[in-house]
């Protein structure tokens, strides 16, 4: 099957299976390898990545049903050469460790900030339970979205 | 002076992680590549009774079949996976990288198949035919010694693959004779899935010129492997094999094994003349990844009336799984036993493991590796004791700590501590968790019916391996040594090489600031590499919280040499004696003692090194030197944490309302990524102690095969966590670190559970084996005296 969509801004067009994931599309087909898989039960949520403005887990989402959408991953969210206020943040906080959830939460931390622009750390904790990480505990974790908050425009 | 030590500088690892531009193994992509999936044994115990992969072999977009027999061809490079620790009388069963004529645990290889992509190779996997005889199956590490228990090996008489005793055992007898009080306890310390959050993967290159073969691997120790496969798994001449662990996931000691995958891909790869890659689905790291703990243990404790403890006693069973994983032994003997001295003088201790095999996945190292399952005993049982002189469990610990005048301190369980101050880490650990106001509270709380419990642990690590010849005593088959190169460039940048081995721990961030210090340098003009054997010649890689003692101490060592070779070049250019010429760090120059106008920079000197056209004698051309650092002893961190727990009466759910932690990890290099790691560790230890645990059934079918089964911690489970240090330099290594990866790990399984029994004793309850899952604790809740009511 044909299915269009647009990544980062650059639009692509491709011969896809049916069965073809939207996570595979995304690191085997146009080899943006930014986006991890970490389990196959879409628990881990180290695929997260934005399609048309929501957090949503790449691995639970078939390439077609992506025809047409707009889609950020981790790649995308620098702009100019700068880096984003949450992957900013995460660096500051100290909020990764071997980095293979990094990009999952950041992309699910930026969506969570922008539908709560300044979360307590229970609300940050509620939000993140469907990305794991297994280095940092997440102390740092809820440090770094709160700075990433404060920096993308919310906190009090 | 040091500019770098003590400062949390911000990781130059960060920005390609940050940005998506990790470079981990699954991301390799080469040209012509083909992909790789393995058939496993859905039965945990089964004869092979025929395998048929004929209409997998005839699907479109299938490259071939790797199988038994090309593992054992006359030409085949393949071995048997080795055990790499060997305690007396070790029983080694035959494990090989295909089963030829059984399976013994869910999950075991049969087969594998290659394709021209990972679906196709899927597609493949359900169309091979495997016929089997299913066979029973035995998964408890006591049961396996039943007689008439299901033998895993038949070479292996009542699955006992070793026995190990250390201690007295007639001196241990007569001191609880002598006792004025026992405590005694059976207890469980659950398997568990390590669960890293990237899953395992290889990628194998075959150069049929050159005939070398590059491995990029999920390593958490590349030079090991490679010398495991070139001595026993996969038999190239070592110069002909590389092997790279680039960026690496999370290890937590499962990435430490040579596996079967990383003799397979290879072989495919040699087969088939392209770059073969395999990468682990989450349910087959659950099947094939090396699994942690899993012990069955019956302890006993003596003390006086006055609160002085004076004897243990530990017997264990520890279950090793189907097979014997690359340093399995090591963790339940001389990893396990003698650590439980914990923090306390206990004049004798008794222990006994018996090493059995079951129908389950290996088990080898996890985060920790034996030392939680001491610390977790000897813990338990301090709080038994504590409960049955009526004195408080603080209390009941200090009246045993060893003192700080002790050290080095000589356990009877063989372990010299180096250093510590256990009365100055309970000072602070109450201070700093207020512990008065927290009891004052929990009397309130308690008298309102809830169920308020404080929990206290003070535990000991033995971290730092090793002592290259006390490893050999003990059944190490390597060395433990660490290598640290330095190359100081012309210009006078520096590439670091080192062969320990970063997976999250901060290496290229620590290391910069341990070499920039002794060197003088910006962290700027250092680059560290590591994790590919054909960059850095030897290495042991990164476990048991060595890198910064061992590996760390390496690169002390070799630009100590650097500075020597330096000091030659400097002497000879000013005209001055060597012994005259004094090296400022904070200037990066040599200066002659009473002339502080006569200098020669670092820069200049590297330049000098490398133009070579006015050197010493004596002093070759070039800037480079290396260091094997070999500890003299293991390092002791030591830790004491506090934590609070309320559980809910009716629904048995536990929520932690507070978490202090006070560790002593020696000299902190980087206190931000130290925190990190024990704050990190004790969301690992939590997880243990209240929701993680690997599941068999009766027949020997993994539950808990997916994250779906699997309750690794999420961010709303876990409090916000409290860490505190005390700072004593161990005299050991010239750094005076000790180790941070495992120490929160090894305390908060006990902190945890003893908050949790101390939360229900008013129920009478006065032990529940861990994982304290709301169910457990709502059943012993229900079968107490007085649980049903207020």
């Amino acid at each position: 099957m044909r299915v269009k969509m647009t990544v980062n801004g650059k639009e692509f067009e491709r011969e896809v299976e049916p069965r073809t994931l939207l996570v595979h599309f995304i690191r085997d087909v146009i080899g943006l390898t930014g986006t991890n898989i970490g389990c196959d039960t879409a628990q881990c949520g180290a695929c997260t990545i934005h399609m048309n403005g929501i957090a949503i887990k790449s691995c639970a989402t078939l390439a077609v049903q992506a025809d047409g959408a707009e889609i950020t991953t981790i790649e995308g969210i620098a702009s100019n050469g700068d880096l984003h206020p949450m992957q900013q943040a995460f660096w500051d906080k100290h909020g990764l460790q071997c980095g293979y959830c990094t990009p999952g939460m950041i992309m699910s931390a930026i969506k969570l900030v922008e539908n709560n622009p300044s979360p307590s750390d229970a609300e940050i904790r509620h939000g993140l339970e469907g990305n794991l990480c297994r280095c940092t505990g997440y102390e740092n974790i809820v440090r770094s979205v709160k700075a990433g908050a404060e920096a993308m425009g919310g906190g009090d | 002076m040091t500019k770098y030590t003590g400062q949390s500088v911000r990781r130059y690892e960060d920005p390609r992680f940050i940005q998506g531009r990790g470079k981990y193994v699954a991301n390799l992509t080469l040209p012509n590549m083909a992909y790789l999936a393995i058939k496993r044994s859905p039965y945990a115990h089964a004869r092979i009774l025929n395998i048929d992969t004929s209409a997998a072999e005839a699907l479109d977009g299938v490259v071939g079949v790797v199988t038994k027999d090309d593992m054992l061809a006359e030409d085949s490079p393949c071995g048997p996976l080795p055990c790499g620790w060997q305690v007396p009388d070790l029983k080694v069963p035959q494990n090989d990288v295909f089963q030829v004529d059984k399976v013994r645990h869910v999950g075991d290889r049969v087969v594998a198949v290659v394709a021209e992509s990972p679906a196709i190779a899927q597609d493949a996997l359900d169309l091979i035919e495997v016929d089997y005889e299913p066979l029973p199956a035995v998964v408890d590490a006591r049961k396996a010694m039943d007689p008439g228990a299901p033998l895993v090996h038949d070479d292996v008489e009542n699955n006992v693959s070793y026995e190990w005793v250390l201690g007295d055992k007639e001196v241990n007898d007569q001191a609880f004779a002598d006792a004025d009080h026992v405590v005694e306890l059976e207890l469980v310390n659950q398997r568990l899935i390590a669960t890293a959050m990237e899953p395992r993967a290889c990628v194998a290159q075959w150069n049929a010129f050159s005939e070398e073969m590059t491995l990029w691997t999920t390593s958490q120790n590349p030079h090991l492997t490679k010398v495991v496969m070139s001595a026993f798994t996969f038999t190239l001449p070592e110069h002909k094999l590389r092997v790279i662990s680039p960026d690496v996931g999370g290890g937590f000691g499962t990435k430490i094994p040579n596996y079967p995958e990383e003799v397979i891909t290879p072989l495919a790869a040699m087969k088939f003349n392209r770059p073969v890659k395999w990468v682990a689905t989450r349910t087959e790291s659950a099947m094939s990844d090396t699994q942690g703990r899993d012990h069955v243990t019956k302890a006993k404790l003596a003390f006086n009336d006055d609160g002085t403890v004076t004897a243990m006693n530990v017997e264990t069973w520890a279950n090793n799984g189907a097979y014997l994983s690359i340093v399995a032994p090591l963790i339940p003997t001389a990893f396990y036993i003698t650590l439980l001295s914990g923090l306390y003088k206990i004049p004798t201790i008794y222990g006994k493991v018996y090493g059995t095999l079951t129908h389950t996945v290996w088990v080898d190292a996890y985060r920790g590796a034996g030392r939680p399952e001491a610390a977790y005993v000897v813990e338990r049982l301090m709080d038994l004791a504590a409960e049955k002189l009526g004195v408080n469990k603080l209390e009941f610990r200090k009246r045993n700590l060893i003192p700080p005048s002790d050290f080095p301190y000589e356990t009877p369980v063989a372990m010299t501590y180096d250093s510590g101050n256990y009365q100055a880490l309970f000072a602070a650990v109450e201070e700093s968790a207020n512990y008065e106001n927290m009891l004052a509270e929990q009397k309130k709380a308690r008298a309102e019916g809830r169920l308020v419990g404080i929990g206290i642990s003070g535990c000991i690590e033995a971290s730092g391996p090793a002592p290259s010849a006390v490893a050999g005593a003990l059944g190490g088959v390597t060395g433990f040594w660490e290598s640290g190169g330095i190359r100081v460039h012309a210009t006078g940048k520096v590439t670091v090489l080192t062969g320990a081995h970063a997976h999250g721990q901060g290496h290229e961030t620590t290391f910069r600031q341990i070499v920039a210090d002794q060197l003088g340098t910006s962290m700027e003009d250092i680059e560290i590499a590591h994790g590919d054997t054909a960059v850095v010649a030897n290495g042991m890689g990164t476990y048991g919280s060595r890198s910064t003692a061992v590996g760390g101490s390496a690169l002390v060592r070799s630009s100590e040499k650097i500075i020597a070779k330096m000091k030659k070049i400097a002497a000879h250019q000013l005209e001055a004696a060597e012994e005259d010429l004094v090296y400022d760090t904070s200037s990066a120059s040599f200066h002659v003692t009473g002339s502080p106008d006569q200098t020669m920079s670092f820069g200049e000197i590297a330049f000098a090194a490398y133009t070579a056209h006015d050197l010493p004698e004596d002093v070759e051309p070039g800037l480079e030197e290396n260091a094997y650092y070999d500890p003299n002893n293991f390092t002791f961190p030591n830790s004491a944490h506090i934590a609070q727990v309320e559980v809910d009466r009716d629904t048995g759910e536990i929520t932690i309302q507070k978490y202090v932690a006070v560790d002593d990890v020696g000299t902190i290099i980087n206190p931000m990524i130290v925190e990190g790691q024990i704050v990190g560790g004790i969301a690992q230890g939590v997880g243990q102690a209240l929701w993680e645990e690997a599941v068999y059934d009766e027949s020997g079918q993994l539950l808990t095969g997916s994250l779906m089964d699997y309750a690794v911690p999420r961010a709303d489970g876990l409090p916000s966590i409290e860490v505190d240090s005390i700072e004593t330099p161990s005299p050991h290594n010239p750094l005076g670190a000790k180790g941070a990866g495992e120490m929160g790990t090894i305390a908060a399984t006990p902190t945890i559970s003893s908050a949790v029994i101390d939360a229900l004793s008013p129920l009478g309850i006065q032990h529940i084996d861990i994982p304290l899952t709301p169910e457990k604790v709502w059943r012993a809740i229900q079968a107490s005296s007085n649980g049903g009511g207020n």
